[in-house]
């Protein structure tokens, strides 16, 4: 098969296309009443960048890179733990009627 | 781990991910699309973890345990009514984190695979610097919504002359300032490129007022997915750009939804200037026009005796945490065998389904709730509505008098009731600037106070 030349650029793309409509259909499916905890949660999941701080903090020499890293992983963990625990206090608030 | 598992485990994260935005269709299935997406990140933190890049753990566990309990501290004392605050400095800190992860790039390429330093790929620089540039517009433009939602800065727009056209300008300069890091990956230009970014940042919040923060905080909401879109295609990595896209187009999802909401379009909200005390004449209570009061104890009267009632609830009623007393007051309506319920509109409070939390916090059930589409054509069959805290969104000018600020936006139809208890302050205007003339019609009867007192009173007249 001739898949010499496709670039890494547009199977990234093809993903981010693909996903941009998983994402809108889904996203409208959300009942209002849970917008609050739907912004609150997306905001802990796009802290997924700790995915990247980490691969600059794990190396084993001490440079500028792993100093941005070891920061950057710190302000994502704010995040990932503020962000889910917020989500979970305001969901166990939702309960039907007695 | 191969890089052929990590990518299947990354697949993985990124499929928990989409299961928790689909648990949120509904309160019963929400519980659990947060513990999937809890475990999604787990998985994608264990796979990089796990692969080869990674050999010193000692500053990414400090990382985690200063990050970890700073969140976890902030996340547990927050007031709900602090919520969109709140949300507004998560998305700066994710805003940051792209800078630095983009910075970390920039200085070690290598670690990434995107070339050597000095000499990165081109495709990668363009990347990386959009994802810069997205990621520090977020972060400088999360601080200014925080500021004001938080009270620290005036929440009035601050417009001056020629601001258009600096925007456009920077604009324009960080544009090509992106475009010439790929010819010269100098640190220099790189540090340009985010200076630029976090300029823009600040220049495109501050014009905005107030009323229009829900659009704003969507907006970064939006903003912080795709920065870490960015991000993703810089490390080539898939699961950082499908969770992008989904976090970027549920931004986007509910700046259209508060844009409708408020019938704005979403280029006026950013052109910004509307709002506040800037806004047009806040025309005072004219002419002969005079609004009828009374007194908790009439207020009692008139609720007991109705057979149903629909309450709708502001932003004003957060503020004076009223939220509790409310609920105390519906209770006893129903043990009198009042028919009770609560009509959202989609802008009530100052973020996206704001208010369903405060009434759920102060534990109305949420199948007692509705939204405005499902619950307007029932107050014509209402005996009371009894609006609290709320102004604008129940404003009848914005169906009849095309002159209004707020002509075409949705409001409940408050005035189709029996008879309208209007509980707030004064008869000043609401957010948007404008008088209402519910306020004088006959059916209209004011409750002038403290929408929490007033609550209490009526609990007390009603016991």
């Amino acid at each position: 098969m001739e898949s010499v030349g496709l670039d890494p650029f547009v199977i990234g793309f093809t993903v981010f296309v693909l996903a941009v409509f998983v994402g809108y259909y889904v996203v409208w499916n959300v009942t209002p009443a849970l917008h609050s905890p739907l912004m609150s949660v997306t905001n802990a999941i796009s802290s997924v960048i700790i995915v990247g701080a980490l691969i600059a903090a794990g190396p084993m020499d001490l440079n500028l890179s792993k100093v941005f890293g070891f920061i950057a992983v710190t302000l994502a963990a704010i995040n990932i733990f503020g962000g889910f625990i917020v989500t979970r206090r305001m969901l166990q608030m939702f309960r039907k009627k007695k | 781990m191969t890089e052929n598992q990590t990518a299947i485990a990354y697949l993985i994260a990124g499929v928990f991910f989409i299961m928790a935005l689909r648990g949120l269709s509904s309160p019963v299935t929400a519980r659990r699309g947060n513990f999937l997406a809890i475990a999604g990140m787990v998985i994608a933190i264990a796979t990089t973890l796990a692969s080869p890049h990674v050999v010193s753990y000692e500053w990414i566990a400090a990382g985690v345990v200063i990050g970890g309990a700073i969140g976890t501290f902030i996340a547990l004392r927050i007031q709900m009514t602090a919520l969109p605050q709140l949300v507004a400095a998560f998305h700066s800190l994710v805003g940051l984190a792209a800078v630095f992860v983009a910075a970390a790039a920039f200085y070690a390429p290598e670690a990434y695979g995107i070339g050597q330093a000095g000499d990165i790929h081109v495709e990668s620089l363009i990347e990386m610097g959009l994802g810069t540039a997205i990621g520090a517009i977020t972060f400088t433009g999360s601080i200014i919504a925080f500021g004001k939602l938080q009270g620290l800065i005036t929440s009035n727009p601050l417009v001056f002359p020629g601001q258009h056209l600096l925007n456009a300008l920077l604009l324009a300069l960080l544009i090509a300032a992106i475009g010439y890091f790929c010819f010269d990956q100098s640190p220099m230009i790189f540090w340009i490129i985010v200076g630029l970014s976090l300029a823009i940042g600040i220049l495109v919040i501050v014009p905005i007022g107030g009323a229009d923060m829900p659009v704003v905080i969507s907006m970064l909401n939006s903003y912080s997915g795709w920065a870490a879109c960015g991000i993703g295609f810089t490390l080539s990595n898939n699961m950082l750009i499908i969770t992008g896209a989904l976090v970027g187009s549920s931004g986007a999802i509910l700046s259209y939804i508060m844009c409708k909401g408020m019938n704005r379009s979403f280029f006026s909200v950013i052109l910004g200037g509307f709002g506040g005390e800037t806004a047009g004449p806040a025309a005072g209570p004219g002419g002969d026009r005079s609004a009828k009061s009374g007194s908790a104890e009439d207020a009692a009267f008139i609720l007991k005796n109705a057979g149903s009632v629909i309450i709708v609830p502001g932003y004003g009623f957060a503020v004076a945490q009223a939220q509790h007393a409310l609920r105390e007051m519906a209770d006893m309506l129903k043990e009198q065998g009042v028919k009770v319920r609560y009509a959202i509109h989609p802008v009530a409070g100052r973020m996206p389904g704001h208010m369903n939390v405060l009434l759920a916090e102060a534990k109305v059930p949420y199948d007692e709730v509705f939204e405005l589409e499902d619950i307007n054509r029932d107050f014509a069959s209402t005996d009371v509505a009894f609006v609290i805290g709320a102004n604008d969104v129940v404003n009848p000018a914005a169906k009849t008098d095309t002159t209004s600020p707020i002509y075409g936006m949705p409001v409940l139809d408050a005035e189709n009731a029996g008879t309208v208890l209007f509980c707030k302050r004064s008869l000043a205007s609401g957010y948007a600037g404008v008088d209402n003339p519910l306020f004088y019609r006959d059916n209209t009867m004011m409750l002038f106070g403290d929408a929490k007192k007033m609550c209490e009173d009526v609990v007390k007249a009603l016991g």
